[in-house]
């Protein structure tokens, strides 16, 4: 770990002027933000992450739940992951978000881990992680490690030849299917992006994740009003029973009307270099009857793009079933 | 007098479940572990370690550490001071790296310690530690090689008959190879060392399962009489094999404790566990089993090898249960090496039997599938009258009962063989069972009784106590020899100081210290009566013969017990402080000449899976095991131990493996959440039936060992279990869910 300047951020406009001077939101940045510290904290020890300025921002006010006008939630940045997934509200009408801030991390984690936080989760590749190795999220233009490497746990989609790291979050996947909205707050004031095209593929800058800019600060996830009628589920697939990140994750929000699918969501985790949205699959349910057939035939279009690695080809079967059984559960 | 005191019936106390007596102070955080201590002045230490896996250092600039905040010393092979080797044949000073740290530049394995940072605080050391530049010369790409062959002609470890032949013309047979992963220990404790020097003497505060082997190897490496060196361990963190022998973490800490006159402090990394500290080597067994349609075993083959690190020559002994497990009159065990550039392996936790048994009893299931046999009935039909392999008769085996008794209470007999034709509750059930074997024997003990006039026992051995229960039992063992409360015995381990343990290893603790404490107890009582004689009027003078000793009173022996004094009305009135008695046994393990029992430890599983094969979830859902190891001193801890073997069962068979990358050797799965262990929510439901058939061939109490034979044979068992529910046959270890995406059973 590098020497740092620690202070506690009182208001949120300090916060962001005082970020504003990293040259990069993204890999490398020297000014970090810390709430839960549950990634920040670890790349720091591991030397991955070097900040010259670590900001406090756990005392902003930024922790409440609130209801939006139009029947929708308002979620604070601060949300702690627990307090999130225990939300009467959020149990109610986002299901599929409780049941996937429950399948991640450990409860220790959880209760430290926050929404905002949670959205700029790091990836857990191995060799990310490991600054002996070569690695183009990393240090770009250093050469992948894992695409010769152990990638049995890495992306089979939205891969590049410069990376293959999977995005770790189970909560993003969730928040993917809802349409969240995600509120940053930067010097150019507030501006509000939805989560489908808040994280980028890493192409040939696989350095940079998301759309932050120096600066910017997230403040709120809002989720829109439920769909009426409609219901969700999460189901996560890993080698063991708690506390693993996914080898294959499906969010899936699903209405039927007089028989058929009228409204489709699925998002996928453990497969994408970022939560996996597939209006593929989306495509192949709208319309059709909630059964069997319809359920295998989206999960097959949804892993049609998938790239697999050397040791990971195993993903593209268990997704498919992963996805088909999270669909069979949820219009059960 | 002795034959007094035995025919007074015993407090009942041996045999019962008591909690662990330390349980308190480790549930509140005031067991101090060894890298809880810490003294005024105490530097820490950060060893800095090789990127490579094969080549030689070429250079290693400390300039830019030695300047760090806090930096008192950075050291390399140039300045570390003299360390010296301990010899192979030390008996005493048993060590699986020998060479001593930084002793040449060669790197022969990824995370090799090349230098050590001591700075005034951890932060600062392992900011240092960073900013030691090493750069290598003869960088050649290690050798990580999954696949095994001996590197030398594989040597037998036993034979009989001729088994060629045999399985030639055997008509049934099998002929597969199976593999196990290597698999790092990963105790919840570091492995860590404090090391303090008065300028004579070292006191080091370590993480060892063996304190007295300890003191040998330092004394031996530091240069200095073993008296000068003095090993504590108070509580173990766990070390399931890990920390039964030294590791070159100890030395670098007391080199530089010795060079700055400083406590130093060093904690092994997580990181740096998956190298430096031993693993299970990886094995690659192949089994031939030849039968007669009846299932009698006419011919069995068992060739293994291993991999095994540079420079060491830890062999891991896959026959080690197989020459005496199964009745056939013509078997050989064949084991062989292959070098690899990884860390030392060691011990782990049943080492040898623990993969040996997976393959043999993943052997003996297939085969009573070829005989359309149940695998119960097989076992059954093989039992030896003697063990065939020493040609002498066992101390005392139960294995049939163990079989029979853990199929009737597991309701085997409801069991339908046909592959995926069970269910329940939407799941397919799988049902597989195993045999398992341990070795029993006792090492050299010694221990000391004393009688304090406070009305307390002590019990002191420079043993250790590994979190299995050892100060429990010990505890128990000393209340039903002198006839105290269990609260009233204060059990002294830990510390070379005192009469020299055995090592917390081979499941031999128990059983070592059951005749050296026997005897003490003895010793110290003969002591009382003594002083009861020479100085306590109430027994106006009588001769040590008249009197005698039961239920923590001194009486005459024509009169009732319980007319007695209780001792420290003894002791108070004879105005002595205490009395103290030493005992002091021999062990038998590795003692050469040819022994009149065959002594080992038996069981079997029986394990449930649930198979789901819509989403490939496989969970092991019950396991029953049986156990014969004696009689058991205190069920509640010993159900624990088996407990516990069978979570890390579950983590053997589906989940753990240490992956090396094959570019420089180093384990990218190096932390706990990469490298896949049984958390509870893998736990089975489990049950424990303990035999309890004391065994008094091996000590008066009839008590063997119980800390490895729960590991032994489960992952045979839960494979066996997911063959049943998924058809797919897992012969290299773990059991990944893209192997069981094959599985037809929809």
């Amino acid at each position: 770990m590098e020497p740092f300047v620690f202070s506690r951020a009182t208001d949120p406009g300090k916060a962001i002027s005082a970020a504003a001077k990293s040259s990069t939101a993204q890999q490398g940045a020297e000014v970090r933000f810390v709430a839960g510290g549950t990634t920040l904290l670890d790349l720091m020890k591991l030397n991955v992450e070097r900040p010259t300025q670590v900001i406090d921002i756990n005392h902003l006010p930024l922790a409440d739940v609130e209801r939006t006008s139009d029947g929708g939630l308002k979620i604070g940045a601060l949300v702690r992951n627990s307090d999130l997934a225990h939300h009467p509200q959020v149990q109610r009408d986002y299901a599929v978000l409780s049941q996937a801030l429950l399948s991640g991390a450990s409860g220790q984690l959880r209760n430290m881990a926050t929404t905002g936080g949670n959205l700029l989760q790091r990836t857990r590749c191995v060799y990310f992680r490991d600054t002996n190795m070569p690695c183009n999220k990393r240090e770009p233009g250093s050469g992948c490690s894992a695409i010769e490497g152990f990638n049995r746990t890495l992306a089979i989609l939205g891969t590049s030849e410069h990376c293959i790291a999977t995005n770790p979050s189970d909560m993003n996947v969730a928040l993917t299917a809802l349409e969240a909205i995600v509120v940053i707050r930067g010097t150019a004031g507030e501006r509000r992006v939805p989560i489908g095209e808040f994280f980028l593929l890493p192409g040939d800058t696989p350095q940079r994740e998301t759309v932050m800019m120096p600066g910017d600060l997230i403040t709120h996830v809002i989720l829109p009003p439920p769909h009426p009628g409609a219901r969700s589920h999460y189901l996560k697939l890993r080698d063991r029973a708690s506390y693993e990140f996914a080898l294959a994750s499906a969010a899936v929000v699903i209405a039927v009307e007089g028989g058929k699918i009228t409204h489709a969501r699925v998002a996928m985790g453990g497969v994408g270099t970022k939560p996996w949205r597939s209006p593929e699959a989306e495509q192949a349910l709208q319309g059709q009857l909630p059964n069997e057939h319809t359920f295998a035939t989206a999960a097959v279009a949804a892993l049609h793009p998938a790239k697999p690695q050397s040791q990971n080809g195993f993903k593209v079967d268990l997704a498919q079933r992963c996805l088909t059984h999270a669909l069979s559960t949820v219009v059960a | 007098m002795s034959e007094d005191t035995s025919s007074v019936t015993p407090l009942p106390v041996v045999g019962h479940q008591y909690a662990r007596v330390d349980g308190p102070l480790k549930v509140s955080g005031a067991a101090r572990y060894s890298s809880d201590h810490s003294f005024p002045g105490m530097l820490h230490a950060v060893p800095v370690c090789a990127t490579i896996g094969n080549g030689h250092i070429d250079a290693i600039d400390t300039r830019a550490a030695a300047a760090m905040p806090g930096v008192r010393k950075v050291y390399t092979r140039e300045n570390i001071g003299k360390l010296y080797r301990v010899p192979k044949s030390a008996r005493d000073a048993i060590i699986d790296e020998r060479r001593p740290p930084l002793e040449d530049d060669v790197i022969r394995y990824y995370g090799q310690y090349v230098a050590l940072v001591v700075a005034d605080t951890f932060e600062q050391a392992t900011a240092a530690a960073d900013k030691v530049k090493v750069s290598y010369k003869g960088q050649q790409t290690p050798n990580v090689a999954v696949k095994l062959s001996a590197d030398e002609r594989p040597k037998a470890d036993t034979e009989r008959g001729n088994p060629e032949a045999a399985f030639a013309s055997a008509a049934v047979k099998v002929d597969q190879t199976y593999s196990t992963p290597p698999e790092t220990h990963n105790p919840i404790e570091l492995h860590a060392s404090v090391a303090t020097w008065d300028g004579t003497r070292f006191t080091l505060y370590e993480t060892t399962q063996a304190i007295v082997n300890f003191r040998g190897v330092m004394a031996q490496m530091l240069g200095v009489p073993s008296e000068n060196v003095r090993v504590v361990t108070e509580f173990l963190g766990s070390g399931f094999g890990g920390k039964l022998w030294p590791w070159t973490q100890a030395m670098l800490a007391a080199a530089a404790a010795r060079d700055l006159h400083k406590p130093v402090k060093l904690v092994v990394s997580r990181q740096m566990m998956f190298h430096n500290v031993g693993h299970r080597p990886q094995t690659q067994q192949r089994l031939r089993l030849g039968a007669t349609h009846e299932g009698k075993l006419v011919s069995l083959q068992h060739d293994y090898v291993y991999h095994r690190a540079l420079e060491c020559d830890y062999s891991e002994d896959c026959g080690e249960a197989t020459g005496f497990l199964y009745s056939t009159p013509n078997l050989r065990v064949t084991g062989g090496f292959a070098e690899r550039h990884v860390g030392p392996a060691t011990s782990m936790r049943g080492p040898g039997a623990v993969p040996g048994l997976y393959a043999l009893e993943s052997a003996m299931d297939e085969l009573a599938i070829a005989l359309k046999m149940d695998p119960v009935e097989l076992r059954l039909r093989n039992e030896p009258a003697i063990d065939e392999s020493e040609n002498v008769p066992f101390s005392s085996r139960h294995l049939k009962e163990c079989l029979t008794t853990g199929a009737e209470k597991f309701g085997w007999a409801k069991r339908d063989p046909r592959i995926g034709s069970m269910r329940k509750d939407g799941l397919v059930l799988g049902w597989g069972m195993a045999a398992c074997s341990w070795i029993a024997e006792r090492f050299p003990a010694a221990a000391s009784v004393t009688f304090n006039a406070d009305g307390s026992v002590r019990v002191a051995s420079g043993t250790q106590d590994i979190g299995t229960g050892t100060y429990t039992v010990l505890g128990q063992m000393v209340a039903e020899l002198a006839g105290v409360e269990l609260s009233k015995v204060n059990v002294v381990i830990g510390d070379t100081n005192l009469p020299p343990g055995p090592i917390s290893g081979g499941s031999m603790a128990t059983a070592s210290l059951v005749p050296a404490v026997a005897q003490a107890t003895r010793d110290a009582i003969d002591k009382l009566l003594a002083a009861a004689s020479e100085g306590d009027s109430h027994f106006a003078h009588a001769a040590t013969d008249q009197l005698a000793f039961a239920h923590g009173r001194v009486y005459r022996k024509n009169e009732s017990p319980d007319s007695g004094r209780r001792f420290e009305q003894v002791l108070t009135a004879a105005r002595r402080g205490h009395v103290e008695g030493q005992g002091k046994s021999e062990g038998t393990f590795g003692q050469p000449g040819k022994k009149e029992y065959s002594s080992h430890s038996f069981g079997t599983h029986f394990v449930e899976v649930t198979w789901q094969p819509e989403i490939a979830r496989l969970r092991v859902s019950r396991v029953l095991t049986v156990i014969d190891a004696g009689r058991i001193i205190n069920p509640l801890t010993g159900r624990n131990q088996i407990e516990g073997a069978v979570v890390m069962g579950v983590g053997m068979a589906l989940f753990e493996e240490t992956h090396y990358d094959k570019r420089n050797g180093m384990a990218v799965n190096s932390n706990l959440a990469d490298y896949i262990m049984t958390t509870h929510a893998d736990s089975p439901d489990m049950d424990v039936v303990f035999l309890d058939y004391p065994d008094l061939k091996l000590n008066e109490m009839g008590a063997r060992g119980i800390g490895e034979i729960g590991l032994a044979g489960i992952a045979a068992a839960i494979t066996n279990a997911v063959h049943h529910a998924t058809g797919v046959r897992v012969r290299d270890l773990p059991v990944h869910i893209e192997d069981l995406l094959a599985s037809k059973v929809a």
